[in-house]
């Protein structure tokens, strides 16, 4: 059990390109942090410096309060979940599990009493004595996990874990992840491109992008106040309505469609709007109005999304719930109340 | 494709067939002969059947027949060859799996250039360096070694070709797993890579002891004294077309003696054998 | 991603120290010898070498016997390979049409290759020379005037068949293995398109094991090449009247033989150029697979 602790921790690959640009981050014990981004946005380098598989351009990484730069994965009492398994194929399950505890020096005794017990956890006892080879997807995740949880380590590090299971499997072992990791209380950092993955299961997010923290905090906090058009527009889906805002003197215009009633505010570059914000109508109260024809409905199941444009050639996504009785080709008012908008200025930061 | 026609498949059984007595002939013709006396040899055509002097001839070859190869018995000159083809497939095995192992699995000052370095002898069989690796071995001392016979044919580039071609195909997750997990490099070559690379080594061995095996200009350069020939050469110096005294009888004892251990090795590592000759080359 | 590696300082350097040391020894060290023997003459007696350049070359690209060796070696090699693949080819493609026994028929076929080149050219010798080969004798029953030991064109027919019986095995085996990997799909869109057996081969089959079949060739002929001199020496020693000299047999016979150090250094040489050119070009081949396959 420990926090860990990143301090304005930087990578810069040998043909310069900055994978790291600068990132402190604190994690409580106990805590799990989720990182996700856009591929390519350093989160699995980042991870990779914490686990020790990359080396630290600049910056600390403290585990337990312990500056580990220096020292080997091995030594940094920390267990790694991949998005593959990487589980050793020629070794039975029960010997993926002792391995890393042989290496060691753990008692046989002590060794075959974790084993039993993360077999009894995540259900794996039956395939103990089999090879990776012969077990499927999901059961290969457990026994990966199971690697992870006999270490007993200070800190779990998941990459993308989930990815290779298909979507029913996926949205279990992400429950039975979160159950797993409220349980043992073992401070955890996972890796995800997946906003709804991360949504679910984090105490905090950490958004990254470009190699820089977009923003931190929890699902919440993100979900109804991103802090960048950037965080606004990755997390939620539907994605969030973008608008860009042209100011006219003292007025406002929208030149993808839409009339505002309320001022914005001068700084404003970007104009956001959730989609189940969007209500179908014209109302009195409305801060933003827009005319739309609809040009497709998805029907996902419990709601409907309905993508419209306006005249001037913006798109916009409302949901409705249910099935709508909205068709194609019909046009449309919407409408959304002023507590309902996000502004962000021209560096993509909110406003207010 | 299951197709219904029994005359194209009847066809190709036959064309098979063909293959086959064309292939296997030489060496039925010869196991035939083995079991025949000088005198019916002698004298063609040669029957097709094996005849009854199969114990008699073999005797003589094992036990009796020292003087007539050379003055070295038959079981020395097998020992021998045994010995090169086994030490040549075991070294270049040792030695191309740690080669490839620091190659695919380390970074350090020189790496492309050691590569280049044992990648460019790919090009070079001895047959195009006779003389000077000749001269080369005179001033070590090795001539008539065993050290001689097998040590220089254990480098080559081949073998660490297929090594690293497999061990880039290992997923870098697994190193980080066990780097992870404790291991250090030698842990992770003995726990997890030797392992993964049974069938390559296996596949490897059945190749290399052939190539051992059928060595001819190597053995033919190195030894000058019958007592550390191979029986391939000893096979050769039996033969005189010329020389009436040839006991052909015995000459044809030899030579299955000389192609039965690498051929049982082929037939009996059949898998291996086929799976590492396609993807060696490729 | 690029790959992980391990930190470590020494520990590859120890680990390439074997392969690097006997390639130095074995492999370098006389290769250089030879390059820089080629540019020398030794006197007859051994007492004083001179820097002659070129001139090694020149003889030996001069020498009448050199080219005829050069002609050989074609010949035998081009005919070889040829009659090497075309058999395996027809014996491979027999293979992929029968449905049982296809195990038992590679299993008969596979074991030539363990067979010592030399002890393959001996046992076409053992069937066909003229004192007591069954096969000489028929031929002389029949009328046919047969003894490849006195006769060019005879001793060059044998050495190439023993050559060529000991390569089936290796190229049947790659053939098998390209027509195995031929999808199932497109032999069977041709046969709908109603293509029979003879031209589903002629166009699908045959085009598209168009790789392999490059491929064997230069293998096939580096084999001929270089991995043939046990058969030449064993068989004919290069007669009758230099008509099966190849060059591999000539740089043994011109260094061992005759001792003729900087002719054989030059020749060695020439050969490695050659080597060096047939390995570029599977190289690039291999590279062409790597893109396209």
């Amino acid at each position: 059990m420990a926090s860990i602790t990143l301090s304005d921790v930087r990578k810069v690959y040998p043909g310069g390109v900055e994978a790291v640009r600068g990132v402190s981050l604190d994690i409580a014990d106990g805590e799990m942090v989720v990182l996700v981004g856009p591929s390519g946005c350093g989160k699995s380098t980042l991870l990779r410096m914490i686990a020790g598989l990359e080396t630290i351009s600049a910056g600390t990484v403290a585990i337990g309060g312990r500056v580990v730069n220096e020292l080997e994965p091995a030594a940094r009492d920390i267990a790694m979940v991949f998005q593959n398994y990487a589980l050793y194929p020629h070794m039975s399950v029960r010997q993926n599990l002792a391995y890393g505890l042989k290496n060691r020096g753990t008692p046989a005794a002590e060794i075959a009493r974790r084993i039993d017990a993360a077999a009894a956890i995540l259900e794996i006892a039956p395939f103990l004595d089999r090879r990776p080879g012969q077990l499927s997807g999901g059961q290969r995740q457990r026994v990966a996990m199971g690697r992870a949880i006999v270490r007993e380590p200070a800190a779990f590090l998941f990459d993308e874990p989930l990815s290779n299971l298909d979507a029913k499997l996926r949205v279990q072992m992400r429950v039975e992840i979160r159950r797993l990791q409220r349980s043992l209380a073992t401070t955890s950092v996972y890796v995800t491109h997946d906003q709804l993955e991360a949504m679910t299961l984090a105490d905090r997010l950490v958004v990254l992008n470009g190699g820089r923290i977009e923003q931190v905090g929890t699902p919440i906090e993100l979900y109804e106040k991103p802090a960048t058009s950037f965080v606004a527009a990755f997390i939620g889906s539907p994605a969030m309505n973008l608008l860009p805002a042209v100011r006219n003197g003292e007025a406002v215009t929208l030149p993808g469609g839409g009339k505002v009633a309320a001022a914005l505010g001068p700084e404003v570059a970007t104009l956001g709007i959730r989609p189940e914000d969007l209500v179908p109508g014209r109302r009195d109260d409305a801060a933003f109005t827009a005319e739309l024809t609809v040009a497709a409905v998805e029907l996902v199941g419990a709601e409907s999304y309905v993508h419209g444009t306006t005249p001037e050639g913006g798109e916009l996504v409302f949901r409705v719930a249910g099935r709508s009785a909205i068709a194609p080709g019909e046009g449309m008012m919407v409408s959304a109340s002023a507590e309902a908008l996000h502004r962000f200025g021209t560096e993509g930061r909110r406003l207010g | 494709m299951q197709e219904n026609r029994p005359l194209a498949g009847l066809v190709a059984h036959l064309v098979l067939v063909l293959g086959v007595l064309i292939v296997a002939f030489p060496i039925w013709y010869t196991f035939v002969a083995s079991t025949h006396s000088l005198q019916t040899i002698l004298s063609p055509p040669l029957p097709l059947v094996p005849g009854d002097r199969f114990l008699d001839n073999y005797g003589e070859a094992l036990v009796g027949g020292i003087g007539q190869i050379g003055g070295v018995g038959i079981g020395r000159l097998l020992f021998n060859t045994a010995v090169m083809a086994t030490a040549i497939a075991v070294g270049k095995i040792v030695i191309s799996i740690l080669s490839a192992y620091a190659i695919v699995f380390f970074r350090f000052p020189g790496r492309m250039v050691f590569f280049w370095l044992i990648f460019i002898t790919l090009m070079l069989p001895v047959e195009v360096r006779i003389l000077p690796t000749y001269k080369v071995m005179v001033d070590l001392g090795l001539i008539d070694t065993y050290t001689g016979l097998t040590l220089p044919l254990m480098a080559s580039a081949t073998a660490t070709f297929l090594f690293r071609q497999f061990f880039l195909t290992i997923p870098p997750e697994l190193v980080e797993a066990a780097r992870i997990d404790g291991a250090g490099p030698m842990k992770f070559l003995r726990d997890i890579l030797l392992p993964l690379s049974k069938t390559n080594i296996a596949a490897l061995f059945v190749i290399l002891f052939i190539y051992g095996w059928t060595q001819y200009l190597w053995p033919l350069l190195i030894t000058s004294d019958s007592r550390m020939s191979t029986i391939v050469i000893a096979l050769r110096k039996m033969v005189s077309f010329t020389d009436a005294d040839t006991p052909w009888h015995l000459v044809m004892v030899v030579a299955i003696l000389a192609i039965l251990p690498p051929v049982m090795v082929v037939v009996l590592m059949q898998r291996w054998f086929v799976k590492g000759l396609v993807e060696t080359e490729k | 991603m690029s790959r992980v590696v391990f930190p470590a300082r020494v520990l590859p350097y120890l680990l390439l120290s074997p392969q690097i040391a006997i390639t130095a020894v074995f492999f370098y060290w006389p290769a250089s010898q030879a390059l820089w023997q080629s540019v020398l003459r030794e006197d007859p007696f051994g007492l004083k070498t001179t820097f002659v350049g070129l001139a090694n070359f020149r003889s030996v690209l001069a020498d009448p016997n050199y080219l005829q060796s050069a002609r050989v070696t074609v010949v035998f090699s081009v005919a070889t390979a040829l009659l090497a693949m075309a058999a395996a080819l027809w014996l491979a493609s027999a293979a992929e049409r029968v449905v049982r026994g296809r195990g038992l028929y590679r299993t008969l076929l596979i074991w030539p290759y363990a067979v010592a080149p030399a002890v393959a050219g001996m046992l076409w010798l053992f069937m066909f020379n003229p004192a007591m080969g069954t096969f000489a004798y028929m031929l002389r029953r029949a009328g046919y005037n047969w003894d490849p030991l006195l006769d060019p064109g005879q001793a060059m027919t044998m050495v190439v068949v023993a050559a060529a019986w000991k390569q089936i095995s290796y190229n049947f085996l790659f053939f098998v293995a390209a027509m195995q990997s031929i999808p199932r799909s497109l032999i069977e869109a041709a046969a709908i398109d109603g293509a029979g057996s003879t031209k589903r081969f002629w166009t699908i089959v045959l085009p598209l094991i168009a790789p392999t079949t490059f491929f064997l060739l230069v293998v096939n002929t580096v084999y001929a090449f270089f991995d043939t001199f046990g058969i030449i020496h064993a068989v004919t020693g290069g007669g009758p009247a230099r008509a099966t000299e190849t060059l591999v047999y000539k740089v043994y016979n011109d260094g061992f033989v005759h001792l003729s150090l900087g002719s054989s250094a030059a020749q060695s040489v020439i050969l490695m150029a050659i080597v060096i050119l047939l390995t570029a070009i599977q190289f690039r081949f291999v590279e062409r697979r790597v893109h396209y396959g």
